[in-house]
């Protein structure tokens, strides 16, 4: 009998505390460096001088890595990150790296070294890793064409076969 | 939120600090009171090792199951030290796994294992929100309520806060004390402690700002405390007509003896 009550008085909550059906989760659309939330827009300029708006970018799906050339792990993981661009550029893959550690020339000749095929961006005055709350590296954001951060992950360095099936969970 | 701890020259990632620290606190409790479980001391470290093995080794397979394709064509990478790269599904499965199959070779009665794991994983219950206030995870739906905290851009419910509170107590309900029998019959400690645990999930994930909805905006995660609660409750009641049945006979023999 009591459990009988229980057990209703938790379905009857279950209905009254259902959120307004946003999508996949609760949090609806709103802006923060977070999973399930609009990624934070910036500008920065790559080593050629071209610039780069993250939302110019809906349509795409993009990898926003944050790393620096004194991290071994940031390191360890860039030839995978290349890789898989590579293979996934022509379905509308883009890799955005971003150092606010580095200088020009310090990025430069470390994307020279490892053959990066992707655009490096130097965030010299670092408003955009305070913007994405940066406080280890490397930390990576997978977002979707919508501009919706789909995965983060802090840490790495990640695998190959990790970031294939991020990035192909964000083409779906 | 306080994600990185500055301890002179060292930067501690909190939130995994947190977790270890009550992982060490958990244990410690709980080899502490094993033998009032009937369970020896070792087995309690032994058990959480072969559990998290276990964890490990079923939550890399199923990310890589989710994922057949990435991993065909980088099959190496199963054996890599990527943490993202875990199944939360795969890891539960593989803890319980572990956990059986030491269990099994010892030949550990479970309802008393289970107790003695109780108070190590209500520790646990603490850390875990204790942790997410840290990285500001398991955060609360937006709220308009003067106890409201500014977190992601919006003040928010203090959903990781009530979790505390409520594991608290929990843990309070469950910590073991000395001089007294074991708690009879096995198995009450741990589905007592599951009942609350996850009637407090049941109510609290109303607060969340992170929940998983279903079609109609019904929150996953209450679905999932709804069936644990059910069941435990099920297992409480059978427990407790279990225990009447036997006092009923210790009673009836007492009398027999007596005439």
């Amino acid at each position: 009998m009591t459990m009988g009550i229980i057990l209703l008085a938790g379905a009857l909550w279950i209905a009254l505390s259902a959120a307004p059906d946003q999508g996949k989760t609760a949090q609806g659309l709103e802006t923060a460096p977070k999973e399930g939330f609009l990624a934070p827009d910036f500008t920065l300029q790559d080593l050629n001088g071209q610039t780069y708006t993250l939302s110019d970018l809906q349509g795409q799906a993009v990898l926003l890595n944050f790393w620096a050339t004194w991290c071994p792990p940031c390191r360890a993981e860039m030839p995978a990150i290349a890789q898989v661009y590579a293979d996934y550029q022509a379905q509308g893959f883009l890799v955005l790296a971003v150092t606010a550690d580095d200088t020009r020339a310090e990025a430069a000749s470390f994307a020279a070294e490892y053959g990066l095929p992707f655009p490096i961006l130097v965030d010299s005055s670092a408003q955009v890793a305070r913007a994405y709350r940066i406080t280890s590296l490397p930390t990576s954001f997978f977002i979707t064409p919508q501009g919706i951060i789909q995965k983060m992950i802090v840490g790495g360095p990640m695998s190959e076969a990790g970031i294939r099936a991020n990035v192909e969970g964000l083409l779906k | 939120m306080f994600p990185i701890l500055h301890l002179g020259p060292l930067a501690i990632q909190a939130p995994g600090f947190i977790l270890l620290v009550g992982l060490w606190l958990g244990m410690s409790l709980a080899e502490k009171h094993s033998l009032q479980f009937g369970v020896k001391k070792d087995y309690v470290s032994s058990i959480v090792l072969a559990a998290a093995g276990g964890a490990l080794l079923l939550a890399r397979l199923a990310y890589a199951a989710e994922h057949l394709d990435a991993y065909l064509a980088r099959p190496l990478s199963l054996l890599s030290l990527d943490t993202a790269a875990l199944a939360p599904w795969g890891g539960a499965l593989g803890a319980l796994l572990g956990a059986f199959i030491y269990g099994q070779r010892k030949a550990i009665p479970w309802a008393a294992m289970l107790d003695a794991l109780s108070p190590l994983l209500a520790v646990m219950g603490v850390a875990l929100p204790l942790a997410n206030l840290a990285s500001g995870n398991g955060y609360g739906a937006p709220t308009s309520l003067p106890w409201g905290i500014e977190l992601w851009g919006t003040m928010r419910h203090p959903s990781q806060v009530y979790e505390i509170i409520a594991a608290a107590f929990i843990l309070m309900d469950t910590w073991p004390s000395y001089g007294i029998e074991p708690p009879r019959p096995a198995g009450r400690t741990f589905w007592r402690f599951a009942a609350w645990t996850a009637g407090a999930r049941l109510f609290l994930e109303a607060f969340r700002g992170d929940s998983t909805l279903l079609p109609g905006g019904v929150r996953a995660e209450q679905i999932g405390a709804w069936l644990v609660l059910a069941v435990s409750l099920w297992v409480l009641g059978k427990l407790r007509e279990a225990e009447a049945a036997e006092r009923e006979t210790f009673a009836a023999s007492s009398e027999k003896e007596q005439l």
